[in-house]
C-alpha cells in the first residue's frame, strides 16, 4: 500500500479503461471466400443479446440454457466437425443497446447469424439493421406474430407459437365446445394483448360480433382488474378468455370465484405457470381451468419417466447445474438452440448467409426433446413459423392434464 | 460544418474553468484544436461500428451536458433528464416517420420542443429545492415510457411497438458510408452545442445562473431575477438532452418506449457525475463512462456485470471525487507545482 504505486495505478485504470477501449481492435481478416463470415474450417461463431441485468434479468437465464446446449453440442464433436462459438451480450431489455451490441457482434465479432436473440422490443430495433445487412436474425425468443414476414422481412424468422395463432386455437376451441357463448376477453393494452385479441376476433370470423361481448383491457400499472371481471359477470359472459400476464391472471381468478361467476375459462400460456399464477389464486379456483401448452412442464410429474424429460435433467446437470429446473426459460432455451444447431446441421459445408435462411426455412418435423410428445416443427420459404402446434391441458386441481388433439392455428 | 472563428476562442475558455485572461493562442486552444483534428480523422482509421458507438458517446456527451447546465451549473438536480432525451428522440422519429421531414430540420424542432416543455416544467419547479425537485423529475422518467404507450397517441407513437427511423443517407458527393457521415454530422452538432454553452457559461448569463447555485439569496439582492433564470436554465438543458435525444434516434434508428426507462435518467446522472459537475468536457468523459463501462463490466463477468460495474464506479469516485474534470485539474495543478519546485532541488 505505498503511496505512489497505488495512485498510478488508480489513476491510470479509468483512463485507460475509458481511451483505451475503443481504439483497440482493428479491421478483422475478412473470412474464407466459399462460407459466410465467422466460419472456419472447425468453427462455426455465433452470437445474440438477452437481458442478464435489468428489469427483465430473470429471463437471462435462457440465454445461459442456451450457451449450455452448445457446450454440449461441442463436447459431442460439434456441428459437421465444426466447433461453435457462442457469444451472448447483456442488452438489459434496452432497445438502443441491443443495436449496438448487435452491431458489435455483426461488425466487430464478425458473427456467422444472430441466434435466437431475446425480447419484443429489442428485436423490433434490430429488424430493419438484420435484413437490411442481410445477416440471419434466427428464431427470436418472442411471441409477437409480426417474425412471420418472410416476403417483407425475409432474414428474420420466429420461432415459439405466436400470440395470433394462439388466439385463433382458443376461438377454434369456443366454436366447437360453446358455439352460442358469450365471450369476455381480458387482455393487456399493448403489443402482445392486441395481438391476442386480434388472433380471437380472427378465429371466430363472422361470428365475432355476435360472440364477443365484452373486450376489457388493462395497463400493467392498474392496481387490480376487479371491475373488468366484474363487468364481465354482469353482462353474462359464459366463456372467458383470459389473456392476462401471471399478476393479473391470478387476481381475475380470485374475484371470478368470489363472485362464484363459472365462465368456460380458457388461460393463455403467458399466464399458465402454476407456481407464479395458480398458487398466488388458490388452486381450489383453478380447477376446470383450460389453457395450451407446446413445451413440457418440467414441474409436471407426468413426464418423469418420459425420455425427453430425462434427456433434459441430464442436461441441466451436467451442462447447467446452477440451472433452476422449475424455470420454463430452461426448457426454452436448450430447445431454441437446438433448432439453431439443426440449421446448421442441414446446412453441411455450405454455410453462407443465403444457405442458413434456406435450411431455416426448410425444416421438416424436426423433434426437439421437450416439445410435448407429436409437435414438431416445420418450416418453408412462405412460412416462418416453426412451432406452430400446441395442446389443449385442463387444470384438475393438482397440475395440468393434457387432452385432445394437436392444434394449429397457423397465421397467414 | 466547423465552427465560425470567433467561436474557437470561448471553447477553449471554457477549458479552463476559471478564466484568467491567457494571450491566444494558449496551451489549451491547442489541445482543443488538436482534439478536433483527432476526432475529424478518427472515422478513417476505425471500423463502422466503433464508428458508431464514438458517436454515441457523443451524443450521451451531449445529453450529459444539458443535465450539466442545471445541475452542475444550476444547482437544480434532475434524476428525469431521460424523459426529454427520449422525449427529443420521439419527436425526429415522428416527423421523419408520419411527416416525411428532413433528419436535420427535425433537431431545431426537438431542441424547440424540448425548450418549451423544460420550460413549463421549470415553473412548478421553482417550488421546489433539492431533494423535492429530484423528485418531481424523477415522476417525468417514471411517466413518460406509459405516455408513449398511451393508446391515445398511437397513432403517432407507434404504441409499444416503436418507431423505425431512417439512417441519414451521406451526401452523395461525399465517399463515405452512412456511419460515418452521422458521426460528422454529430460531431459538427456537439461542436456548436458545445460552443454556444460555452458562450452561456462565460458571460453575465453564465455568472448570473452560477450565482443563483452559489448563493440563492445574495444573488436576488444583486438584482438576478432568480425565477427567471432558473426556468430558462431548464428550457436551454433540456433543449440540450432533447437535441441529444433527436441525435440518438438518428443513431440507433429505431425508438420505443423500452429505450427511455429510469434507468437512462440515472446514467446520465453518473455520467454527468463521473464526468464532473459544472465541466464542459467532463460531459464527454461520462458520455465514454456511461457507454463503455458497462460493457466493460460484461466483459469481466457476466454473472457479476453489476458488482463490477459498481466496483468501477466508487473506484472512479474514489480516486476522482471531483469527476475526471476535477482530476484532471488537479493532476496538472501537481505537475505545474512540481515541475516548478524541481530546478531549486
Amino acid at each position: 500500500m505505498k503511496q505512489p504505486t497505488r495512485r498510478t495505478i488508480l489513476s491510470a485504470a479509468p483512463a485507460a479503461l475509458a481511451f483505451g477501449a475503443p481504439l483497440l481492435s482493428a479491421r478483422p481478416a475478412r473470412a474464407a471466400k466459399s462460407s459466410g463470415p465467422g466460419v472456419t474450417d472447425t468453427t462455426i461463431k455465433i452470437g445474440n443479446t438477452c437481458f442478464y441485468s435489468g428489469p427483465a434479468s430473470s429471463y437471462g437465464t435462457i440465454g445461459r440454457a442456451m450457451a449450455a446446449y452448445y457446450k454440449m453440442v461441442n463436447e459431442q464433436g460439434g456441428v459437421n466437425g465444426r466447433k461453435i462459438i457462442f457469444i451472448s451480450y447483456d442488452d438489459a431489455y434496452s432497445p438502443p443497446k441491443t443495436v449496438e451490441m448487435t452491431r458489435k457482434l455483426v461488425e466487430q465479432d464478425q458473427v456467422f447469424l444472430d441466434a435466437g436473440p431475446l425480447g419484443t422490443p429489442t428485436n423490433s430495433a434490430i429488424w430493419h439493421y438484420m435484413n437490411q445487412h442481410k445477416v440471419p436474425q434466427l428464431f427470436v425468443s418472442t411471441g409477437a406474430t409480426k417474425w412471420d414476414d418472410p416476403k417483407g422481412h425475409p432474414w428474420t424468422i420466429g420461432w415459439q407459437p405466436n400470440y395470433q395463432s394462439e388466439g385463433r386455437i382458443y376461438a377454434a376451441y369456443v366454436l366447437e365446445h360453446k358455439p352460442d357463448g358469450k365471450i369476455g376477453v381480458l387482455y393487456q393494452d399493448d403489443d402482445f394483448g392486441k395481438d391476442y385479441l386480434k388472433g380471437i376476433v380472427d378465429g371466430l370470423g363472422d361470428k365475432a360480433a355476435a360472440m364477443l361481448k365484452v373486450k376489457a383491457s388493462y395497463e400493467t400499472t392498474d392496481a387490480t382488474v376487479d371491475s373488468e371481471i366484474i363487468g364481465m359477470k354482469a353482462a353474462g359472459c359464459d366463456v372467458f378468455i383470459n389473456t392476462a400476464i401471471p399478476k393479473f391472471a391470478a387476481q381475475s381468478i380470485r374475484k371470478a370465484a368470489e363472485l362464484e361467476w363459472k365462465p368456460l375459462h380458457i388461460l393463455s400460456s403467458i399466464g399458465n405457470s402454476v407456481a407464479a399464477t395458480l398458487q398466488p389464486a388458490g388452486l381450489e379456483n383453478c380447477k376446470g381451468i383450460l389453457s395450451d401448452f407446446y413445451l413440457k412442464d418440467p414441474t409436471d410429474p407426468a413426464w418423469k419417466d418420459d425420455p425427453g424429460y430425462k434427456w433434459w435433467v441430464a442436461f441441466m446437470d451436467k451442462y447447467y447445474p446452477g440451472g433452476d429446473k422449475t424455470d420454463g426459460g430452461n426448457v426454452y432455451g436448450p430447445s431454441n438452440a437446438a433448432t439453431i444447431v439443426q440449421v446448421l446441421q442441414q446446412c453441411g459445408d455450405d454455410l453462407t448467409r443465403e444457405n442458413v435462411m434456406k435450411q431455416a426455412a426448410n425444416l421438416r418435423d424436426f423433434r426437439v426433446p421437450m416439445l410435448l410428445p407429436g409437435i414438431t416443427i416445420n418450416t418453408s420459404p412462405s412460412d416462418f413459423a416453426p412451432v406452430k402446434q400446441v395442446q389443449m391441458g385442463r387444470f384438475d386441481g393438482e397440475r395440468w392434464r393434457l387432452f385432445g388433439p394437436l392444434l394449429t392455428g397457423a397465421v397467414g | 460544418m466547423t465552427t465560425p472563428q470567433q467561436d474557437s476562442g470561448p471553447i477553449a475558455a471554457a477549458f479552463r474553468a476559471r478564466a484568467r485572461g491567457a494571450a491566444w493562442p494558449t496551451p489549451r486552444h491547442w489541445l482543443l484544436a488538436g482534439a478536433v483534428a483527432v476526432a475529424l480523422v478518427l472515422p478513417f482509421f476505425l471500423q463502422d461500428f466503433l464508428v458508431f458507438q464514438l458517436t454515441e458517446v457523443m451524443i450521451y456527451g451531449l445529453a450529459i451536458l444539458g443535465l450539466n447546465l442545471l445541475t452542475g451549473f444550476n444547482g437544480q438536480f434532475s434524476v428525469g433528464h431521460g424523459a426529454f432525451y427520449g422525449l427529443g428522440a420521439y419527436v425526429t422519429a415522428i416527423l421523419m416517420s408520419r411527416y416525411e421531414v428532413p433528419y436535420y430540420w427535425t433537431l431545431p424542432a426537438a431542441g424547440g420542443i424540448c425548450f418549451v416543455v423544460g420550460f413549463l416544467f421549470g415553473l412548478p419547479a421553482l417550488r421546489l429545492e433539492g431533494l423535492y425537485l429530484a423528485l418531481a423529475t424523477f415522476a417525468l422518467a417514471v411517466a413518460l415510457p406509459q405516455v408513449l404507450k398511451f393508446h391515445g397517441l398511437e397513432a403517432w407513437t407507434g404504441g409499444v411497438q416503436g418507431i423505425v427511423v431512417d439512417q441519414p443517407d451521406a451526401p452523395s458527393f461525399l465517399p463515405i458510408g452512412e456511419d460515418q457521415w452521422l458521426y460528422y454530422f454529430t460531431l459538427a452538432v456537439v461542436l456548436i452545442m458545445f460552443a454556444g454553452a460555452a458562450n452561456i457559461v462565460k458571460s453575465r448569463t453564465g455568472r448570473a445562473i452560477m450565482a443563483i447555485r452559489d448563493h440563492p439569496l445574495a444573488a436576488t439582492a444583486m438584482g438576478i431575477n432568480a425565477p427567471l433564470y432558473k426556468t430558462l436554465t431548464f428550457g436551454v438543458s433540456a433543449l440540450y438532452t432533447g437535441v441529444a435525444g433527436a441525435l440518438g434516434a438518428l443513431a440507433v434508428q429505431f425508438v420505443a418506449p423500452d429505450s427511455f426507462g429510469l434507468f437512462l435518467s440515472i446514467y446520465l446522472l453518473v455520467g454527468l457525475i463521473i464526468g464532473g459537475m459544472g465541466s464542459l468536457p467532463g460531459c464527454l468523459f461520462g458520455g465514454l463512462f456511461v457507454l463503455y463501462v458497462p460493457n466493460l463490466a460484461q466483459e469481466v463477468s457476466r454473472g457479476l456485470a453489476g458488482v463490477v460495474y459498481g466496483v468501477i464506479m466508487l473506484l472512479v469516485i474514489f480516486v476522482m471525487p471531483s469527476g475526471a474534470a476535477g482530476f484532471t485539474r488537479l493532476v496538472v495543478a501537481r505537475l505545474s507545482r512540481s515541475g516548478r519546485r524541481e530546478p531549486p532541488s
